[in-house]
């Protein structure tokens, strides 16, 4: 499954779109930076609620393919900038961390 | 590559945001040799944890990288408080570091066990009052 299939999921707003055609390999829930840095998947779709620069970072170091942020939870310009130049997607939702992953499994992601 | 490229990094101790600084850039360079990305991941998380561990309980301190033909060298240098009881700090779960770290996502006492998870070798060094010292190498 392509990027650009969870790119065109609704209840999302896609603020930092990266590469459409990324192959994304699975989905993935956590919230401690601790654990996710070491289970994050590669090329994996990450639903969070931990939204700060350190999330970016993990994202970056695991090879994550982007960022659900969950809950309304919002990135700052700067951090988003550097998901840009990173080629990392970065979306918000206001749905919880659950619900917006079942909505990612559910749209071809195991 | 014949020769060996060593890079130097100083971690500063104070900014948590920058953590990861080093490890980005090392990530990229790997990329650029051409290095398998399955080592690259393990050379940044490794790393990453260990940049991390050094801005949370040492002050800072300094990361050296070496890059062989057949494997990566990571030494994490600093003087900061030291480890009283290693055995006890490689344990996944156990932690000390402060609040306002673990209300950043981190703390979770994974830093250390992950550092070992992600490494084809492992050594710790430390003395309390003196420093600590983690060489790691991911072979490729």
């Amino acid at each position: 499954m392509k990027l650009q299939s969870v790119l065109d999921l609704p209840d999302l707003s896609v603020l930092v779109k990266g590469n459409p055609d990324r192959e994304v390999s699975k989905v993935f829930c956590c919230d401690l930076l601790s654990i996710a840095m070491g289970k994050a998947p590669a090329d994996g779709v990450w639903v969070t609620v931990m939204g700060n620069k350190n999330t970016l970072a993990v994202a970056t170091l695991t090879d994550t393919a982007c960022i659900i942020l969950a809950e309304g939870v919002a990135l700052d310009e700067g951090t988003l900038a550097q998901a840009e130049a990173e080629g990392i997607a970065v979306l918000a939702t206001d749905l919880p961390v659950f619900d917006m992953a079942l909505e990612v499994y559910e749209a071809g992601l195991a | 590559m014949s020769e060996h490229l060593t890079f130097t990094y100083e971690i500063p101790g104070d900014d948590f945001t920058r953590a990861g600084e080093a490890s980005s850039a090392i990530k990229n360079k790997l990329k650029m040799l051409g290095v398998d990305n399955a080592a690259i991941r393990k050379v940044a998380i490794a790393m990453y944890e260990g940049e991390i561990n050094m801005v949370i309980h040492a002050d800072g301190g300094e990361l050296t990288v070496t890059i062989s033909d057949t494997e990566i060298v990571m030494v994490l240098a600093d003087k900061g408080p030291g480890i009283p009881d290693i055995s006890k700090a490689m344990q996944e779960g156990y932690s000390t570091a402060p609040e306002e770290v673990r209300s950043l996502g981190f703390g979770a006492g994974m830093g250390l066990p992950n550092m070992k998870k992600y490494s084809d070798d492992f050594q710790i060094e430390s003395e309390v009052g003196v420093g600590t010292t983690v060489t790691m190498k991911v072979f490729i």
